[in-house]
């Protein structure tokens, strides 16, 4: 039952084979067997959990269920749900319990689905290792003693130890796409605007997007069905009608034109990566697609670019956290200040605390010209890049992550290394582009991921992109040792 | 040596939507505490703004209002810091692209060499709009502060003026004029005590004829044109006093104490916040088209200059008549609604019972014009019963103050006291001669050539007659038995 892709699982529900009650305990059993070991989730509630299910199988009986009734999937612990503990990761909101719904949950919700629990990450999503969450470090199925990428760490563990068929996750510089690289899953970062941001904690709020992660494109694009939309509570939100993001899934790809961009497989790759990933790039040409080399002059400037304006950002989002409303408060304090101080400092861990200081610097008066104005220049320019690439081709490809999954510390030290993990998805997020990332093959026994760059809206032409591409070969269907049963 | 003062203002100007600026939560005044508080209201983690459509609205009303571009683009910022009443860590506000451009206001202002007041025009630099903090409440909660998230969001204009102003009493008439106009124009309940119409001043001063502008100090949150007066007199003297010292002026945001009627300094420059301002993610750029604005043309009102040159106009009103009816909204309403009733050539005559009895009365009993207890249709009604000749205007004044009381319609009042006039020509002479037989030194003593004794008969006639007689006739009859 654990390996089924969404689709299966709701036929056997439709078709009344097993419950949605069971498949639940089922997954909740896996997650008390296995979680203690991967610390994939923050918080669990199996009344909650079962209460939902139950609903689930009456709307089942009275033939009221729609494709998802009854799926239990995960949610990364950074969308407010309504009675379910809401810690983004951190000791700030760690007995936050959210009083509303995120917009992607209420949809969830009104699909019928299960929540099986909220999964660790990042703290504040601030993070590409899973290493900052004050939960504890998630680890790597595929081997304990790495990291299984960030920020939405704790969802790509979980659903790579089989522990929920599938869970959301988001996405502000690659969040969504390098776990599923590192974790041998399948991940989509939608067009920013595509999926509704109410609800979601804000990290950086012109890069923050939400997005599924799963087995298979298949499964992302069922994902996508439901979490896409546009919703007038978020003004960013795009008014477009809601589609069907399996339609593509069958087309052909003879004719396809993939851009290779060369910046992509420079300096900084790992060359078990790159082989992998050349590999896959030749299935590609075995399917009838044509590969053309592109250029992305402006994306080593992505890094850079970020790690201002995500700060700067973050720096203003998190000051809603000053322990006067909800939330952590030092429990001593002399004055108002010193309330906010010791709160912040005791409250926030070391990351949070590094990028909010790097945040108020570059919007300070006398360095918000140079850096942020600055910044903002060069996300045009880069944006800019891939409306050229666009050009010359239908979808970019290349790595998602520049290695595989790393050891645990060996980026701590040093933050410009842990920063260079999103490399090649950053510039993405800067151009409010779609990526995803799905298995490519393995480097020394771990999952390397491709990424695959589409031009706005064009999710569901890159779901078929690789789609045909699990039709092909069966790296999305490889399952780490440690797990099974 | 003679110094000038020279003055600006910052003003805060609540409008009047149902709703707050970025969520749907009430703006209604004087709730339970925080019982308007949404989740927007109290920035929970992962809610966001939408704008209120209503609150632009308004905002170019307002700007259309003083004759100012609206900006086609206009951007959302934040302003930054910590306060236990600002939720978010940050004002939502609009820094470097505001949604009203340059525009001005004329105010009237004493002459210097003429009784008349003159017109004077004050630049206005810009308008834009944001969001209003929540309160801090310091009663009731022993060394605590108490948190009321109501207002937090509600929006408000900030209405920034150029620092035309040049005395305490030019200040209070612009802000005088922007508190009528916004009233005027319907996007402000002008509610000064309960916060709505807030003014902050910038006062510094200078030695005459110098160009170059003193360092300045800001009176914070005024909320009354008395104290307004007050506290910018006070901060002039004070400013004047410390240069005259020999000492300087630091920039500085100061209170006014009313108990005291002094201004002390709250914070200085250095210790003021860097706001790191940035645009707000959040929220995409404000585009307003030329339609949108059409569409809010179309339903202004009239405005008050406007409309004063169109009474001047239109009823032939002199300019001083024209412009105290239209200082304010409701009392050109009251004026309209009168003038509307009558004949043209008696709207002269509606405007100086509106300015004179009406004004008069309303004052004494501090009302306003909206409860004035004589409807205009009862004044119009008032006014005819003088054009006919059925009462003179000395009775008028009585049957007014019938009204004023609710013994009801004019006509009524005259029928139940008997105070129609006497034009029956009989009657007339029968009191005239009665008053001829009873004054005969009078009588003499005009023929000896002393003209005052014709008014003093005059007037017994009238006295005779209890006012009712009409008075021309009365003169036609008597000049024709003195011959």
């Amino acid at each position: 039952m654990i390996n089924k892709s969404l689709k299966e699982l709701g036929a056997l529900l439709a078709a009344k084979q097993i419950s949605s009650v069971e498949l639940t305990r089922e997954f909740l059993a896996r997650i008390h067997r296995l979680n203690p070991s991967i610390n994939a989730f923050i918080t669990l509630d199996e009344e909650k959990s079962l209460a939902q299910a139950r609903a689930a199988d009456e709307r089942i009986a009275k033939g009221e269920a729609g494709p998802f009734t009854g799926i239990p999937l995960a949610q990364k612990d950074i969308f407010a749900a309504r009675g379910w503990r809401t810690t983004c990761g951190s000791r700030m909101l760690e007995n936050f319990v959210a009083p509303y719904d995120a917009h992607i949950v209420t949809e969830f919700d009104r699909a019928g689905v299960v929540n099986l629990g909220r999964t660790n990450m990042d703290e504040f999503a601030m993070g590409s290792s899973n290493e900052t969450s004050y939960y504890g470090k998630v680890r790597n199925p595929w081997d304990t003693e790495r990291v299984p990428g960030g920020s939405s760490g704790g969802s790509a563990a979980a659903v790579a130890a089989r522990m929920c068929p599938a869970a959301t996750g988001t996405d502000t510089g690659g969040s969504i796409r390098q776990p599923a690289s590192l974790c041998g899953l399948s991940g989509l970062k939608p067009t920013y605007g595509v999926c509704s941001r109410y609800g979601l904690v804000a990290f950086a709020s012109s890069l923050d997007q939400a997005g599924p992660i799963a087995k298979s494109a298949e499964d992302l694009a069922l994902m996508m069905n439901v979490m896409a939309g546009f919703d007038a509570r978020d003004s960013t939100s795009l008014p477009r009608e809601k589609e069907d993001y399996t339609r593509d899934l069958g087309k052909s790809l003879a004719g396809l034109r993939i851009g290779l961009p060369r910046e992509y497989f420079a300096e900084g790759l790992d060359s078990g990566v790159a082989q992998v990933v050349q590999t896959a790039i030749n299935e590609y040409r075995k399917l009838g697609a044509e590969i053309v080399e592109i250029s992305l002059p402006n994306n080593k400037l992505s890094i850079p670019v970020y790690y201002v304006l995500a700060p700067a950002e973050a720096s203003s989002n998190l000051a809603r956290f000053d322990g006067v409303r909800y939330g952590y408060r030092a429990p001593e304090y002399t004055d108002l200040n010193d309330m906010y101080c010791k709160t912040r400092a005791q409250g926030f861990g070391a990351e949070v605390k590094r990028r909010i200081m790097i945040g108020t610097y570059v919007l300070s008066a006398g360095y918000y010209d140079a850096y942020y104005l600055k910044a903002q220049k060069i996300r045009r320019l880069i944006a800019q890049d891939f409306d050229q690439a666009f050009k010359q081709c239908d979808v970019i490809m290349g790595p998602t992550a520049p290695g595989t999954a790393f050891k645990f510390g060996e980026k701590t030290a040093d933050p410009v290394q842990m920063y260079l993990e999103d490399l090649y998805t950053i510039a993405v997020n800067l151009a409010g582009l779609p990526g995803m990332s799905i298995p490519a093959g393995f480097s020394s026994g771990l999952p390397v991921g491709l990424q695959i760059i589409g031009n706005y809206f064009d999710e569901a032409k890159m779901l078929n992109v690789a789609h045909q591409f699990q039709l092909a070969s069966d790296w999305h269907t490889r399952m780490p040792e440690g797990i099974r049963e | 040596m003679k110094w000038e003062v020279v003055i600006g203002l910052e003003t805060h100007v609540q409008l009047q939507t149902q709703s707050k600026i970025f969520c749907g939560a009430s703006t209604a005044f004087g709730s339970e505490p925080n019982t308007q508080a949404d989740a927007v209201s109290l920035a929970l983690p992962g809610v966001l703004p939408v704008l209120n459509r209503e609150a632009v609205r308004c905002a170019i009303k307002f700007g259309l209002a003083i004759g100012a571009d609206i900006a086609p683009r206009s951007v959302f910022a934040r302003k930054n810091y910590f306060y236990p009443d600002l939720p978010k860590g940050y004002q939502i506000s609009q820094y470097e692209l505001p949604v009203v451009g340059k525009g001005c206001l004329t105010i009237r202002v004493p002459a210097a060499n003429s009784e008349q007041p003159e017109d004077k025009v004050v630049n206005i630099t810009r308008a834009h709009l944001e969001e209003d903090a929540g309160k801090s409440v310091h009663e009731d909660f022993h060394g605590m502060s108490g948190i009321d998230l109501n207002r937090a969001g509600t929006p408000l204009l900030e209405i920034v003026s150029e620092p035309d102003m040049r005395s305490a009493a030019e200040a209070v008439a612009y802000a005088k004029k922007l508190h009528e106009l916004v009233q005027w124009i319907g996007i402000c309940d002008g509610n000064m005590q309960e916060g709505s119409f807030r003014c902050d001043v910038n006062v510094s001063v200078r030695p005459e004829g110098s160009e170059k502008l003193g360092t300045r100090r800001e009176i914070k949150n005024l909320n009354s044109f008395r104290f307004m007066q007050q506290a910018i007199e006070y901060e002039t003297r004070w400013q004047i006093e410390t240069l005259e010292d020999g000492g300087t002026i630091q920039q500085a945001t100061v209170l006014f104490d009313p108990d005291s009627g002094e201004t002390r300094a709250m914070r200085t420059k250095e210790e003021a916040n860097d706001y790191r301002y940035f645009p707000d993610p959040d929220l995409l750029p404000l585009q307003i088209t030329t339609d949108d604005i059409a569409h809010v043309k179309a339903a202004m009102p009239e405005l008050p200059d406007a409309m004063k040159a169109r009474f001047e106009q239109e009823y032939g009103l002199p300019a001083y008549d024209a412009a105290t009816i239209t200082a304010s909204r409701a009392m050109a309403d009251y004026f309209v609604a009168a003038a509307g009733a009558l004949p043209k050539e008696f709207a002269k005559q509606a405007a100086n019972w509106v300015m004179g009895s009406v004004a008069a009365k309303l004052n004494e009993e501090s009302r306003e014009i909206a409860d004035c207890p004589v409807s205009p249709a009862q004044l119009a009604g008032l006014l005819k019963r003088i054009q006919d000749g059925t009462i003179s205007g000395k009775i008028a004044k009585e049957v007014f103050d019938a009204m004023w009381v609710g013994e009801g319609d004019a006509d009524a009042i005259i029928e139940s006291k008997g105070l129609k006039q006497v034009s029956d020509a009989g009657e007339i002479e029968k009191i005239v001669d009665e008053v001829l037989a009873a004054n005969a030194a009078m009588v003499t003593e005009y023929k000896a050539g002393k003209e005052k004794a014709f008014n003093s008969l005059v007037g017994q006639c009238m006295k005779v007659s209890k006012g009712k007689a009409n008075p021309a006739q009365v003169n036609e009859i008597l000049k024709k038995k003195l011959v």
